[in-house]
């Protein structure tokens, strides 16, 4: 019934780009969504484009660090790329700071971030 | 005239129900269109829908659905946007513990008090066991 | 009970209207000594009288009544203007309140002496609605210039390409944080920058909350994905860093300004040259 975050592969890497206002199933959908397409696809890397997000709430935010902790045992780094400032600066008031989640200022960079992050390794923060 | 003192007066308000997931998300746009009557700035309108999103979704899960009703207020020369939320649920039965960083009874971050409180301006906080939860946050544009 | 009073204070102003008139813009023109155009005052002032009359001809003496919108609305123009060209408020109240002093020659009855006394409390109202506007004027002003004080003092500059730069001056408090946090990543946004320095040289002192402030700052610009180094740590500084128990946790801070840009431009070399290995796609 609720819409699903449609999730694209280029190569190895899948891309999910959230493009509207999320409900809280659609979150819970994502999840499930990639966890699936990442090992069915056998990706190495993971980018996730919130630069259309006006906000980001304690359960979405829980919901990156969980997809990003999930992709890790999968093999797979990710990336949160596009966070807009006010977004970042809400997050940090609401005692969120996303520690253990890889981030990049846009697609480029994130896709970048990834190249790093599988010649060095994981990096811990 | 003292500001603080003087009470806050209501220039428009709107009410609206909270009893499903997809009314989160009209909660959000909501208080998106009442902030920016207001003339919040950005960071601080997006504050406020955060801080409204935390608590539509307290007021959904563990108050079992309530309402939410929206203002513009105005004190003085300020004005502001006042968010109330109301439910009849069991209650919160420790407030000191609700409103403790990282404490959850559900499936948040235990973020959701605490982090309302951290985002909004003003904040209050009004519940009684099996009674309900009254939770009201105002933010005052710069 | 006062209409009598209010029909007679009309009458009174109605007949004298011209020569009152006149005489009010002249007494009021030599208390300003020529610090505003005569023909400025003259257009003011007969406006204002003629606005008066209609408001008690129709509301009486209910100053606060819908009668007198237009008197207030004149008032309020004209108390703003006068607060910002740097008159007191009393003169502006004295401009209205001399107008009993035109009054006071043309009275010859004691229905005439109460009439004034009547008008004399409308005036007295109005001179202090004059105040009010002066006063939130002034505040206006006050608070406008606060905020352009703000914009001014947080410059966000490119260091780099890919650097970009805040030197913080003065005391930091959290509407000073906000603006800076939001200036800097924005631009970190706009220059595609991926390292960010904030240099504290100009800070006077460091507590926990400016601490605080910083840290946020740095932890906000790293969820966005770039790095932030704190810069300009002078030696009393760091000493209270310490002395405070301060945790600046795993952000770098160097001493000057050269040093965060040198370790910055590593940062990015080092990035680079990992990058490059291999292929991801």
């Amino acid at each position: 019934m609720t819409d699903r975050v449609p999730i694209l592969k280029i190569g190895d890497i899948l891309l999910v780009s959230i493009q509207v206002d999320l409900e809280d199933q659609m979150v819970l959908d994502l999840q499930d969504d990639l966890s699936r397409r990442i090992v069915e696809t056998e990706a190495r890397g993971v980018v996730i484009d919130i630069s259309a997000l006006e906000i980001v709430d304690s359960f979405v935010g829980r919901m990156l660090a969980t997809i990003a902790a999930i992709s890790r045992v999968l093999g797979a780094e990710t990336v949160v790329v596009g966070m807009r400032p006010a977004v970042a600066m809400t997050l940090v008031e609401l005692g969120l700071s996303l520690g253990g989640v890889r981030t990049a200022l846009n697609l480029e960079q994130g896709i970048g971030a990834l190249r790093r992050a599988r010649n060095q390794g994981p990096v811990s923060r | 005239m003292i500001p603080g003192v003087e009470p806050a007066e209501e220039t428009a308000a709107e009410e609206s129900h909270i009893v499903a997931n997809a009314d989160v998300v009209k909660a959000r746009q909501t208080v998106r269109a009442y902030a920016q009557r207001a003339r919040l700035s950005l960071v601080d309108q997006t504050k406020l829908v955060t801080a409204a999103s935390e608590l539509a979704r307290n007021t959904l899960t563990y108050g079992g659905g309530g309402t939410m009703r929206v203002s513009v207020v105005t004190r003085g020369t300020r004005t502001g946007v006042k968010v109330a939320f109301h439910d009849e649920g069991p209650g919160i039965p420790d407030l000191d513990l609700a409103l403790t960083d990282g404490w959850s009874s559900g499936k948040g971050m235990g973020l959701g008090l605490s982090g309302a409180r951290r985002l909004a301006d003003e904040f209050d906080l009004v519940s009684q066991a099996g009674k309900g939860t009254h939770v009201v946050v105002v933010k005052w544009a710069r | 009970m006062a209409h009598d009073e209010s029909d007679k204070l009309v009458g009174l102003l109605t007949d004298g209207q011209d020569d009152f008139t006149a005489t009010w813009i002249r007494i009021v023109t030599s208390t300003l000594a020529g610090r505003l155009t005569a023909a400025e005052i003259q257009q003011d002032l007969t406006e204002m009288y003629q606005a008066l009359l209609t408001a008690l001809r129709d509301g009486g003496l209910h100053t606060r009544g819908e009668a007198y919108g237009e008197v207030r609305s004149l008032l309020t123009e004209l108390s703003r203007n006068r607060a910002r060209q740097g008159f007191t408020p009393t003169e502006t109240a004295v401009s209205l309140f001399s107008l009993k002093e035109v009054l006071e020659p043309a009275l010859s009855s004691p229905e005439d002496v109460s009439a004034y006394l009547q008008f004399s409390r409308v005036l007295d109202d109005l001179g202090l609605y004059t105040v009010e506007v002066h006063a939130k004027t002034r505040e206006e002003i006050i608070s406008a210039q606060a905020e352009q004080l703000l914009e001014l003092s947080t410059p966000v500059v490119k260091l780099w390409d890919g650097i970009v730069g805040v030197p913080l001056v003065g005391t930091l408090d959290s509407a000073r944080t906000q603006v800076v946090m939001e200036k800097l990543l924005q631009s970190l946004l706009d220059q595609n920058a991926t390292h960010a320095i904030v240099d504290i040289t100009g800070v006077p002192s460091v507590d926990t909350q400016v601490a605080q402030h910083l840290l946020k700052t740095v932890v906000a610009a790293r969820m966005m994905g770039a790095e932030c180094t704190i810069s300009g740590i002078r030696p009393q500084i760091a000493q209270t860093i310490v002395a405070l128990g301060i945790e600046f946790g795993d952000i770098t801070t160097k001493a000057t300004l050269a040093d965060a840009l040198r370790h910055a431009l590593r940062r990015i070399e080092q990035n680079r040259e990992t990058a490059q290995i291999g292929g991801l796609l």
